[in-house]
């Protein structure tokens, strides 16, 4: 048996692609033959990624998706299906952070955490499975973080989003694993992005000495287990967390 | 151009992967035609493609058997 990773004539939907893991992993399953949609927030973000895509030889584009509206949403899906077929690969990536110690967390900051990193992949896997189950196939693929599983202080309105989303792959796997489709969260640990270049100096080395591999992790090595699961040769893996962290949390 | 009571028991058939000549009108989908609760929303969703509408979650929840299928596509497409 050899292992092949081809993702031809599938068409994937990416959140949150315009950079970090996001841009990582779109970028991965564009180049292992997927059509892409890669969405970002903004209109110069969502062009950017489609620029990225003619320059890389990848099928698809860019599109602005607010993941917390359903209006948002809709648009997005209309236009994938008319332009290059219904979305079979779902990586729910597009995620925020607004830490506060809880005792002086605000409402607006707890909610518009779960909102994006938790209600939105409900929103999107359910909007995506009608024609995922007519295919008989399908992937969903949650990004979520060490933080849901180790807890950080700071972020409790994060790791509760990233726990949620574990939980909720697990149920929505045991759901529709009778129609071919598999749905499962990645981890990453601290990875060299946008959200963690913000950490103060004294914490970036503080956790560097907790990470047996003594470096952070590159997108790269985030997308690769993500299109792992995408394609078919990941095809038995279904609710499962696979933990990407140079081993800094062994669960 | 086939009837609605036909159209209703191919698509039906097709979706339970059972014999057209099984899909009588007074037969269950989950008791006598061996549906689970994802192939009933399966098939609510086959339907309101075929009729080309859109079938409320809480209508579509009373529709148990094939004459109840047939009976709300008539009255909502009639």
């Amino acid at each position: 048996m050899t292992l092949t990773i081809s993702l031809n004539d599938r068409v994937a939907l990416v959140t949150g692609a315009s950079r970090g893991i996001g841009s990582a992993v779109a970028d991965m399953l564009g180049g292992l033959g997927a059509t892409v949609i890669g969405t970002a927030t903004s209109e110069s973000g969502a062009e950017k990624i489609s620029a990225r895509f003619a320059e890389k030889g990848i099928k698809g584009s860019g599109a602005v998706l607010d993941v917390t509206s359903v209006e948002s949403l809709s648009g997005v899906l209309e236009f994938a299906k008319k332009e290059f077929g219904a979305p079979v690969i779902l990586v729910n990536n597009a995620g925020i952070t607004k830490d506060n110690l809880l005792m002086r967390m605000k409402d607006e900051e707890w909610e518009a955490v779960i909102d994006t990193n938790l209600t939105a992949v409900y929103r999107l896997s359910k909007a995506c499975l009608r024609d995922m189950t007519k295919a008989r196939w399908g992937r969903i693929i949650n990004i979520s973080s060490v933080v849901g599983s180790m807890g950080n202080p700071g972020q409790s309105n994060y790791a509760a989003s990233k726990a949620g989303v574990a939980g909720f792959a697990r149920s929505l796997a045991a759901e529709v694993g009778s129609r071919g489709i598999t749905v499962n969260t990645v981890a990453p640990g601290f990875i060299d992005t946008d959200m963690t270049k913000v950490l103060p100096e004294g914490q970036r080395e503080a956790l560097l000495s907790r990470i047996p591999l003594g470096r952070l992790g590159q997108p790269e090595e985030i997308a690769s287990v993500v299109a792992f699961l995408a394609s078919d040769a990941g095809g038995y893996v279904s609710g499962e967390t696979i933990h990407v962290n140079g081993g800094m949390y062994m669960a | 151009m086939s009837s609605i009571e036909e159209r209703v028991k191919k698509i039906v058939a097709e979706q339970l992967g059972v014999k057209e000549e099984d899909v009588k009108p007074e037969a269950s989908f989950v008791e006598d035609l061996g549906a689970d609760s994802l192939d009933t929303v399966e098939l609510v969703m086959a339907l309101e493609e075929e009729f080309e509408t859109e079938i409320p979650d809480e209508e579509a929840e009373k529709i148990t058997t094939v004459q109840l299928a047939i009976d709300y596509i008539k009255e909502n497409l009639g």
